[in-house]
C-alpha cells in the first residue's frame, strides 16, 4: 500500500492562475468594469491633482526664474499719517542707484492727463487708464516684453510717442501698431509705437500708457518726483538692500517709504495652490477608498454566486490555498486594472489641462507609480476577506444545490 | 477502493447519524450503481468516497491511500489524480470552450496548458464530441454538456469516476446515450460508480448496491466486505 508521502501535491502554473482569475471577470464584464471604474476614478483624481499642481508649480518656478526674485518696488506710503502725499523726493532714484548691489533702477511718474481714443471721447471716460512718464530702462528693469512694436528710447524722449500696457491697449481697442494708431493724451495726438505684454511683476502697469519723461515735462509740466521706483539688485543681497532703501530714498522721512517684493506674491500663490493640492488629494483618497469598498463588495458577491465553481474546483483537486489565491488574484486584477486605467486617465487630464493653459506637461512619475501601488494594495485588502471566505467553504457545502 | 465500517454523523444536538457501518469494496474495472431513495445517505457516501468529506469513524482507502492519514492538501492532490467527478448539474464554466472545460480536469495536476488541451481533445473525442471542441457549453444540449463533464472526469485517467445522478437533468433519450457511454467507457477500463435514486438505471448496470437509511441493504455482488 502506498504512503501519503508518494502523493504528488496539487499544483497550478502561475499563468493558469491568472487565466482562471480572469474567467469570473470575463463572464461578468459590466460588473467588473464598473468596480474597476470606481478605483480608476479615485486614482485618476489623485494623479490629475498631482500632475496639474506639479505642472502649475513648474510654470510658476519657471516664471519666477524668468522674472527674477530680485525686484524691489519702492513707493511713497499712503494712508493716514504716512508722509505728505507728495511722492518720493526727486533725488530718490539717483540716491537708490548708488546703493552698491542695485543693478538697475527705473521709475514711473503719474502724468496729470487722460488718454482717450480720439478727441471726440469725453474727458471723463478715461477707462481707468493712467498716463505714466518713464525712462527707457523700465522695460529692462521689469523684464517686461513687447507684444508688438518697440519701446521708448533716449533719442525720442521728447517726441509725442506712447507705448500701451496690455489692458490699456485692449480698452483703447488697439491690437497692433501697424496702422499708425494715434491716441489723444491731454490735448494732443500721440502715436502708438508699441504694446506691452502683461507685466507679471507689476500688474498695475498693464492699465497704464507710457510716455517719455521729457515730453511729459514739456507738455504736461510733470515734475521729476517719481511715483514708483523699481530696483533690480544682486539676488544674494536683496534683504540688505531692502533694509537701507527707505533711508536712502527719503532720508528726511524714511518711515513714509514702502518697499515690497512682487515675487513674494507669486511665491504665495504657489504656496496657496499646494494647500489646495492637499485638499484635493484627500478627496481623491476618499474616492479611492470608496472604490476599494466597491471591489470588496463585488468579490463578496462573487464568492456567494460562485459557490458551485468553488466546489467544482475543490473536487478537481484545488487546495484551499488555490481557491483563496484565485479570488485574491481576481480582486488584484480588478483594482490593478482600475489603477492603471486611472493613472492613464489622470495623466491624460494633466496633459490636456497643461496644453490648455500653455504650460509644460509634467506627469508625476512618482505619483503614477504610487497610485498604481496603492490600487494594488487596496485590491489586496479588499480581496483578502472574500478570498478567505471562499477558501473556508467546505467542498460538500459548496457543491450542494441551493 | 475500500470502505470499512464507515460511520458518519452530522454535528448537532443530538447528532444526526447518516451512515452506519458501511463496508464496501469496488475493484478496478467495475461499473456499479449505488441506489437508494433521497435521504438514504447515498450523497454522503459519495462525498466520503470522493474525499470531499471525512467519515466520523471507519476507514476509507482510495487508490491504495488511507484517507485518514492524508492532510487536507493531500486529499486535494488525491482528488486531482485519482478521482473523477460527474455531477447532476454538470458544473461547466461558461465563457470557456468545451475543450478548456475538460482541460480544467487536469488544472491542478501541474501539466502545461498545451498538454492539457491535447489530452482534453482526446477525451472529448472518446465521448463522441470531437466536433464540439470549441463550443461554449451554453451552446450545447444537455446530453452534450454531460458528455463534456464526463470527459472532464476521465481526462486525468482517475482510479475511479463518481457519477452523482448523471442523468438526473436529462431527457430519456439523452439518459440512454449517457448510460451507453458509461458502459463503453467501462469496457475500455474505467472504474465507474454511479449514484442514483432511479432503480431502472441501476438495473442496467452490472452491480447494484442498494442503500437505505444509511445502511447497505443489498449488494448484487458477493464481494460485500465484512
Amino acid at each position: 500500500m502506498s504512503t501519503a508521502a508518494s502523493l504528488e501535491p496539487s499544483a497550478v502554473h502561475p499563468g493558469d492562475l491568472l487565466r482562471i482569475a480572469t474567467v469570473g471577470l470575463r463572464s461578468r464584464r459590466l460588473r467588473a468594469t464598473l468596480s474597476a471604474l470606481g478605483i480608476a476614478i479615485g486614482i485618476a483624481a489623485m494623479v490629475a491633482v498631482l500632475g496639474i499642481s506639479e505642472s502649475s508649480r513648474a510654470e510658476l518656478i519657471s516664471s519666477l526664474d524668468r522674472l527674477g526674485t530680485n525686484l524691489l518696488t519702492v513707493q511713497a506710503g499712503s494712508g493716514f499719517g504716512l508722509g505728505s502725499g507728495e511722492g518720493l523726493p526727486t533725488t530718490a532714484e539717483a540716491m537708490l542707484r548708488r546703493i552698491q548691489p542695485v543693478e538697475a533702477a527705473s521709475s514711473v511718474t503719474v502724468v496729470e492727463a487722460t488718454v482717450r481714443r480720439t478727441d471726440l471721447v469725453p474727458p471723463t471716460r478715461t477707462g481707468g487708464i493712467t498716463v505714466q512718464a518713464t525712462d527707457p530702462g523700465l522695460i529692462g528693469t521689469l523684464r517686461a516684453e513687447l507684444a508688438d512694436g518697440e519701446w521708448l528710447d533716449d533719442t525720442r524722449a521728447g517726441l509725442p510717442i506712447v507705448v500701451l500696457g496690455s489692458v490699456a491697449a485692449e480698452r483703447l481697442g488697439i491690437t497692433d501698431v501697424a496702422d499708425g494708431n494715434l491716441v489723444w493724451i491731454g490735448d494732443r495726438w500721440f502715436s502708438v509705437i508699441g504694446i506691452l505684454q502683461p507685466v507679471e511683476l507689476a500688474p498695475d502697469l498693464d492699465r497704464a500708457v507710457f510716455i517719455g519723461e521729457k515730453v511729459a515735462e514739456d507738455e504736461f509740466g510733470t515734475t521729476a518726483s517719481p511715483g514708483t521706483i523699481y530696483l533690480r539688485t544682486d539676488p544674494d543681497l536683496i534683504d540688505d538692500v531692502r533694509d537701507v532703501v527707505p533711508a536712502t530714498a527719503n532720508p528726511a522721512e524714511p518711515d513714509t517709504v514702502e518697499v515690497s517684493r512682487p515675487s513674494d506674491a507669486l511665491e504665495a500663490k504657489a504656496a496657496a495652490s499646494s494647500a489646495f493640492t492637499s485638499l484635493f488629494l484627500g478627496l481623491g483618497a476618499v474616492a479611492l477608498l470608496v472604490g476599494g469598498v466597491g471591489v470588496a463588495n463585488v468579490m463578496v458577491i462573487a464568492v456567494l454566486e460562485r459557490r458551485s465553481e468553488i466546489g467544482l474546483r475543490r473536487a478537481l483537486g484545488a487546495t484551499r490555498r488555490h481557491v483563496s489565491v484565485q479570488f485574491l488574484t481576481e480582486a488584484l486584477l480588478l483594482s490593478g486594472t482600475g489603477g492603471v486605467a486611472g493613472a492613464l486617465l489622470g495623466a491624460a487630464v494633466t496633459a490636456g489641462y497643461s496644453v490648455l493653459r500653455g504650460w509644460e506637461i509634467r506627469v508625476p512619475v512618482a505619483g503614477v507609480i504610487g497610485a498604481i501601488v496603492a490600487s494594488i494594495l487596496i485590491g489586496a485588502v479588499a480581496g483578502l476577506y472574500p478570498a478567505r471566505r471562499a477558501a473556508s467553504l467546505s467542498p460538500t457545502d459548496a457543491l450542494r444545490p441551493v | 477502493m475500500l470502505l470499512r465500517d464507515v460511520y458518519k454523523e452530522y454535528p448537532g444536538d443530538p447528532p444526526t447519524p447518516v451512515l452506519h457501518e458501511v463496508s464496501l469494496a469496488v475493484q478496478p474495472g467495475e461499473l456499479a450503481a449505488v441506489v437508494g431513495p433521497s435521504g438514504s445517505g447515498k450523497s454522503t457516501l459519495l462525498n466520503i468516497i470522493g474525499t470531499l468529506d471525512r467519515p466520523t469513524s471507519g476507514s476509507v482507502h482510495i487508490a491504495g491511500y488511507d484517507t485518514a492519514e492524508l492532510s487536507d492538501d493531500d486529499l486535494s492532490a488525491l482528488r486531482a489524480r485519482e478521482i473523477g467527478f460527474v455531477f447532476q448539474q454538470f458544473f461547466l464554466l461558461s465563457g470557456m470552450t468545451a475543450v478548456d472545460n475538460v482541460a480544467d480536469g487536469l488544472l491542478y495536476s501541474g501539466l502545461s496548458l498545451a498538454e492539457r488541451r491535447i489530452r482534453a481533445s482526446k477525451a472529448l473525442e472518446e465521448v463522441g464530441l470531437g466536433h464540439r471542441l470549441n463550443h461554449d457549453p451554453s451552446k450545447l444540449s444537455g446530453g452534450e454538456r454531460q458528455r463534456v463533464a464526463i470527459a472532464r472526469a476521465l481526462v486525468g485517467k482517475p482510479s475511479v469516476v463518481l457519477a452523482d445522478e448523471p442523468t438526473g437533468n436529462l431527457d430519456s433519450h439523452s439518459s440512454e446515450s449517457i448510460l451507453a457511454l458509461l458502459h463503453s467507457l467501462n469496457e475500455t477500463g474505467s472504474t465507474i460508480l454511479v449514484i442514483t435514486h432511479d432503480r431502472e438505471i441501476a438495473a442496467a448496470l452490472p452491480r447494484r448496491i442498494s442503500i437505505l437509511d444509511g445502511r447497505i441493504e443489498s449488494d448484487s455482488s458477493a464481494e460485500l466486505v465484512r
